[in-house]
């Protein structure tokens, strides 16, 4: 692969480049799913191909092609020039990029057993009981399970020297039961909506789930959920469970600080931010027990935003986010951290594939655990709801209001959770919301989840996201609005 | 295999031009080779699709491009049946022991299940209406063509002290789907899309375009129009959030109504999901709603088969309000004694099938029109990140973006800051007033169909953000 890189590189030096980057990447999948006890998807794809991506006139351009032969990647190689060159055509400023060294590795995210390597049979006979334990439940119109694991090898050069090898492992696994009853549809899902858990492991993760022990108790919850109350409509206590809470820091914390979106460069489609450069470092974005940092190293966990470097080949980092509630940082690349005083990427720059360009990614953005022992939240909870597991989430373009719904909802008084609640839901201001949080449970309630299917850029590109968490206590919410008037 | 780019072109400073795709004899000697080793591997019956793309887009932000990006790929994706058994593999390496070791993979993963009981044998041979979707100027199109089209539109932003980002993308696809019972259809196209928002102080507004010809839209107009509409966008004033008549313009309906094309499908009502189950028959919708789908709709584009080959039919969905019809795949259309449609996707899946390409029915009003015969009300230019709140009653939420403008006696007075709204689209479809012509609506949250645009009652809006 590194004599592709090579050929890719001097051609483009040849062709005009004073810069260079260069990705081949192996992706291999396997998808399984099941629905109402029988199998539904069984697939495997794999695909290789090289990306590369260079600066020419001042300009930014980049080509793909999975012909990899000495002429297909010299050809691709002189495209991406010529694209950079029509860029310069329409440029206001040159690009400066911080500095950076050269670095010549390999790394392999850990695992312990290779997903690919375990029986297909085992596989499908695990979803398949899963699957059966749901039906069981009387209500239970359909259940759905899933298992999707990735094998991503990805060989990056630069001009400036640098030779990386990752090669990264990652699995998901989630079952589902829904509800159909009385013109109303209920669901929920196990450990998370949308396909469950993801995270940089191998099967140790869908080991760890308990599908069996946990099936009976989702799909019991989906049927009883008709005959729950519906989520009042007022101005109320809320504590959000792990999950939600992942992907409100998606949602609210994550996306704002991406410094292209900041900079206008997603403002056709992603959109912008409400974080404005001079906001950085005066801004007081929670309350002061709130602090959020964007890790992609491993110390910090096996999420789907973790890695040893990005695809810019920059070195993974922590950067404080939210440090005692002000807001400390962006998630920036070489091209964009001088204009936030940097002088060096905060390491972010992702791509989903060799056939896509490396934009500006969350990797793990988490709330760092507070003090709390779960059970002393709730029993010191007088009047509030717990709200558990995404069914909704919408936010405005730049980040500002939004709403979210979640599966299940319970009514806690006098420190007990008390009865279920259908429908739940909640909205507010992004930064009046993250003052309002009061109490935050300790690590052992913190899970770092992963989201697989954030879509940012143009042509689109889907990527997983971390996000830990663990449940939270926001007061003066306003909940129940996505069901008022309905 | 493949052909090489134009490296004459490529060579000689800024003109690029996209890679050619294959000849339609190379993709059938593929088709005939994947089906070849197959059979001798002991598959008992094979399908193979061969997908094609070279596209090219030139991004701007800030009056400036900041990403230009070419990729040209293929893929062979495999689906062999042994005993009852069916799976997929796919790869993009196109030498026979690439093929071999996707052929094997697909058996291996096929023969670890059970048996399925559902399973139908592959259908032969198709007859296909033809449908014209490839313009060779949209394909001819170039990197320094989309340059200076695109520097025009930010030098007309710069004029109007404004900042604009957008697209400017062209690209040409075939997909071709062959099985061992001698099915072999094969369809190509072009397309091409212009998009562009402009900002002027903490106001924006926006426009876009895409067609199979990049001739049909003009990204001078598309540009002029959004920087017009971010100038009266300016200035917004905050207003209290309720139910307001509201004139959405084709892009907004789009979004929204959008959401509703899976509910169409035969298996979403056998697994109780639709917002269709026990309505079917009844009157849903204002008798000013038909809806079918129909991929021979001079304004759509997609191929005339579906995922197993079969040849896609026009279907009525909803009739004058009233919910007729659902499209089938092969299984679903056997398990309800009905006649496939063509509109089942690639197996093996568990969702079936589903209508892609919608069409509303138009009427004869214009945005115009519906603004002047309205006493007070929103003008909607675009919906942002729209979700499902309740799937059975079909509520959706979602933000305003890019131009919300009130509507006082007939006129557009001032802009609104936007709103997020809470809305049944079972209930929106009820409320309709007006409708202007069809036209191919594009937005960014529902792939592209023929809508119109509509002046509906009640739209609820909940909450009200910053700007």
């Amino acid at each position: 692969m590194w004599d592709l890189c090579t050929n890719a590189l001097d051609t483009a030096r040849l062709r005009g480049a004073a810069y260079g980057d260069v990705r081949v990447m192996h992706l291999r999948q396997r998808d399984l799913t099941t629905k109402n006890g029988r199998v539904g998807t069984l697939s495997q794809c794999e695909s290789i191909g090289l990306g590369i991506r260079v600066l020419a006139d001042g300009a930014w351009g980049f080509a793909s092609t999975d012909r990899l032969t000495r002429e297909g990647v010299a050809v691709c190689a002189a495209q991406a020039v010529s694209l950079a060159k029509a860029s310069a055509l329409a440029k206001r400023s040159e690009v400066v990029m911080a500095p950076e060294k050269a670095y010549v590795d390999s790394w392999q995210s850990p695992f312990r057993k290779d997903p690919f390597e375990i029986p297909l049979e085992t596989q499908l006979e695990l979803l398949l009981a899963a699957d059966a334990e749901m039906r069981r439940v009387k209500g239970v119109t359909l259940t759905e399970t899933d298992m999707q694991f990735r094998k991503i090898d990805s060989w990056f050069a630069s001009s400036i020297g640098s030779r990386i090898h990752q090669r990264k492992v990652i699995s998901g696994c989630g079952i589902a039961a829904t509800s159909f009853q009385h013109e109303e549809i209920q669901k929920r899902s196990y450990p998370n909506s949308f396909g469950g858990q993801h995270s940089l492991q191998g099967y140790e993760l869908v080991e760890s789930l308990d599908l069996m022990r946990n099936a009976p108790v989702i799909a019991e919850e989906a049927a009883a959920l008709h005959s729950a109350p519906q989520c009042p409509e007022r101005v109320a206590t809320l504590i959000l469970g792990g999950s939600q809470l992942g992907l409100q820091i998606h949602e609210s914390i994550g996306h704002p600080i991406e410094l292209d979106r900041v900079l206008g460069q997603e403002a056709n489609f992603a959109g912008t931010s409400f974080l404005t450069l001079d906001q950085l470092n005066h801004l007081k974005y929670a309350s002061s027990i709130v602090n959020v940092v964007a890790d992609a190293r491993l110390d910090h966990g096996q999420g789907l935003g973790t890695f040893a470097y990005d695809d810019e080949g920059v070195p993974a980092q922590c950067t404080d986010i939210i440090k005692d509630g002000k807001f400390r940082g962006y998630l920036s690349n070489r091209e964009t951290a001088h204009l936030v005083g940097l002088d060096r990427s905060s390491g972010t720059m992702r791509t989903e594939s060799w056939n896509r360009l490396p934009i500006i990614r969350m990797t793990n953005v988490s709330l760092l655990p507070g003090t709390w022992d779960y059970g002393d939240l709730i029993a010191d909870t007088h009047d509030g709801i717990l709200m558990e597991t995404n069914r909704s989430w919408s936010i405005d373009d730049r980040r500002y209001q939004f709403q979210f719904s979640t599966e299940i909802g319970w009514e806690i008084k006098g420190g007990k959770k008390v009865r279920m609640l259908k429908n739940p839901s909640y909205s507010g201001i992004t930064t009046e919301f993250w003052n309002s949080c009061d109490a935050i449970c300790k690590f052992d309630h913190w899970t770092l989840w992963g989201t697989p299917n954030c879509g940012k850029g143009q042509p689109m590109q889907t990527m997983g996201t971390g996000h830990g968490a663990s449940p939270t206590r926001f007061r003066n919410v306003h909940i129940g609005t996505a069901f008022s008037n309905q | 295999m493949k052909p090489a780019a134009k490296t004459k072109k490529a060579s000689t400073g800024a003109r690029t031009e996209a890679a050619e795709l294959l000849h339609e004899r190379e993709l059938r000697r593929i088709v005939g080779t994947v089906l070849r080793l197959a059979k001798s591997t002991g598959a008992e019956e094979t399908e193979v699709h061969v997908d094609e793309v070279a596209d090219a887009l030139t991004r701007f932000a800030n009056n400036a491009i900041h990403q230009n990006v070419a990729e040209h790929g293929l893929t062979v994706s495999i689906r062999t049946v042994v005993d009852g058994r069916t799976a997929r593999a796919t790869t993009n390496r196109i030498d026979e022991d690439s093929f071999r070791a996707a052929i094997e993979a697909s058996l291996s993963l096929a023969r670890s299940q059970p048996k399925d009981t559902r399973l139908l044998p592959m259908p032969g041979r198709q007859r296909y209406r033809a449908v014209k979707r490839f313009i060779k100027q949209t394909a001819a199109l170039n990197a320094e063509e989309r340059a200076r089209a695109v520097r025009r539109a930010c030098d007309l932003a710069v004029k109007k002290g404004q900042v604009a980002a957008g697209i400017y993308s062209n690209g040409q696809s075939q997909s071709t789907l062959g099985n061992s019972r001698g099915l072999f259809a094969a369809y190509r196209e072009t397309h091409s899309e212009f998009s562009i928002t402009a900002q002027e102080d903490s106001a924006a507004s926006w426009a876009k375009a895409n067609s199979a010809d990049v001739r049909a839209f003009d990204p001078q107009k598309l540009a002029a129009r959004a920087c017009e509409k971010a100038h009266l966008a300016v200035n917004a004033r905050e207003l209290p959030p309720g139910r307001y008549t509201v004139v959405l313009e084709p892009a907004a309906v789009l979004d929204l109504v959008g959401f509703l094309f899976y509910d169409f499908a035969a298996t979403a009502l056998e697994d109780k999901r639709s917002c269709l189950n026990e309505r079917m028959g009844k009157q849903l919708f204002g008798q000013n709603i038909s809806i079918s789908d129909d991929v021979y709709h001079p304004l759509q584009q997609g191929a005339p088969f579906d995922g197993e080959g079969m040849p896609r039919q026009r279907v009525l969905l909803v009739d004058r309000g009233v919910p007729k019809n659902l499209v089938y795949s092969r299984a679903a259309a056997k398990a309800a004694h009905k006649q496939p449609t063509g509109h089942g996707f690639a197996l093996p899946n568990e969702y079936g099938e589903a209508p892609m390409n919608l069409v509303f029915a138009g009427g004869d009003s214009s945005i115009e029109k519906m603004v002047a015969s309205t006493e007070r009300g929103l003008l909607v230019t675009r919906l942002w990140y729209i979700r499902e709140v309740d799937p059975y009653e079909k509520v959706m939420t979602g933000m305003t973006r890019d131009g919300l403008f009130l509507v006082d006696n007939g006129r557009v007075s001032s802009a609104v800051r936007n709103f997020r709204f809470n809305q049944s689209i079972i209930e929106m479809l009820k409320n309709v007033e007006l409708l202007g012509p069809a036209v191919r609506a594009t937005g960014e949250e529902a792939f592209e169909m023929v809508a119109p645009a509509m002046k509906v009652r009640d739209f609820q809006f909940s909450e009200v953000t910053k700007f």
